[in-house]
């Protein structure tokens, strides 16, 4: 199994590098942007055959190390 | 940081790798700067697993004393042994310049050998330097006197300008609450010898040297 983690900035926290990519984005033409902000995904493959199981796992992967909580929520899908 | 920590005490420190669990006999356990597993995922996200983060937490748990520079800073957040974190740089430029730091208070064994509301240079080498905590964070670090340094222009006033990484509250280092584990982002350690240009960082040492052989 595979678990896909995103991992994002929390609303309130300020994220430059998403700010960076809008301007860069509305120098490329594309108008009328909202906010932009910009995470990261680590997927890890699990040996775990429960997806159930698998997923648990994922979240205390994020909780521990993945994310840091004080900044950053997370997302686990399991393919 | 071991030129300092030599010059302060008169004893080379021992340099520990980051595997070590035996910290017996160590009364100061510092943790530099750097770029520790190369900043990945997030800067000191990794170190602050490393096997001697165990022993260092028991450290300050006895009462120990820690100081952590730079990535250090970084690492002791992401440890949590102190809150918040440090973000990118809100220029998002990497920053290698002097600072001024004001010396929030000076009845502590890091900054016993300054006056409360001096300032000092210091240098600013970090890309994710930039302090954040939620607001009730923020509020009780600093109604609870834990906030060590500011940056500051060099007469000590806040400014943006002089804020070059966007910290919240303008904060550089913070304590713990018992006051023995000090985290902050410019290196005081490179300014100890008129040969490089300075020795603002020194009195940072010195009273840290003085305070532990009391």
């Amino acid at each position: 199994m595979k678990a896909i983690v995103r991992v994002m900035p929390k609303p309130g926290v300020f994220d430059p590098e998403g700010k960076a990519i809008g301007r860069a984005l509305a120098h490329l033409g594309f108008t009328n942007l909202g906010e932009v902000r910009a995470g990261k995904i680590v997927e890890v493959e699990l040996a775990a055959s429960d997806p159930e199981a698998a997923r648990r796992t994922a979240e205390a992967m994020a909780e521990q190390l993945l994310a840091n909580t004080v900044i950053e929520s997370f997302s686990v899908d399991i393919a | 940081m071991a030129i300092a920590l030599e010059r302060a005490t008169g004893r080379k420190p021992r340099l520990l790798w980051h595997r070590e669990t035996d910290l017996s006999g160590l009364d100061l356990i510092v943790i530099p700067g750097g770029f520790s597993f190369g900043d990945y995922l997030r800067a000191g996200a990794m170190a602050a697993h490393s096997p001697i983060m165990g022993a260092i937490r028991r450290h300050a748990a006895r009462g120990g004393y820690v100081l952590g520079a730079c990535n250090g800073f970084q690492i002791l957040t992401e440890a949590r042994f102190l809150p918040g974190a440090l973000l990118r740089n809100a220029s998002l430029r990497f920053l290698a310049s002097d600072c001024h730091l004001r010396v929030e208070r000076s009845d502590t064994a890091f900054t016993g050998h300054y006056q409360t509301g001096a300032v000092f240079r210091a240098l600013l080498a970090h890309g994710e330097g930039s302090y954040f905590a939620d607001g009730a964070t923020l509020d009780r670090l600093e109604g609870e006197g834990l906030v060590a340094f500011r940056y500051t222009t060099a007469d000590g006033r806040l400014a943006p300008a002089a804020n070059r990484n966007g910290s919240a509250r303008a904060i550089a280092g913070i304590f713990s609450p018992n006051l023995r584990v000090l985290g902050l982002m410019p290196h005081a350690e490179d300014l100890v010898d008129p040969v490089v240009g300075g020795t603002d960082g020194l009195p940072l040492f010195q009273g840290l040297a003085a305070a532990l052989s009391a």
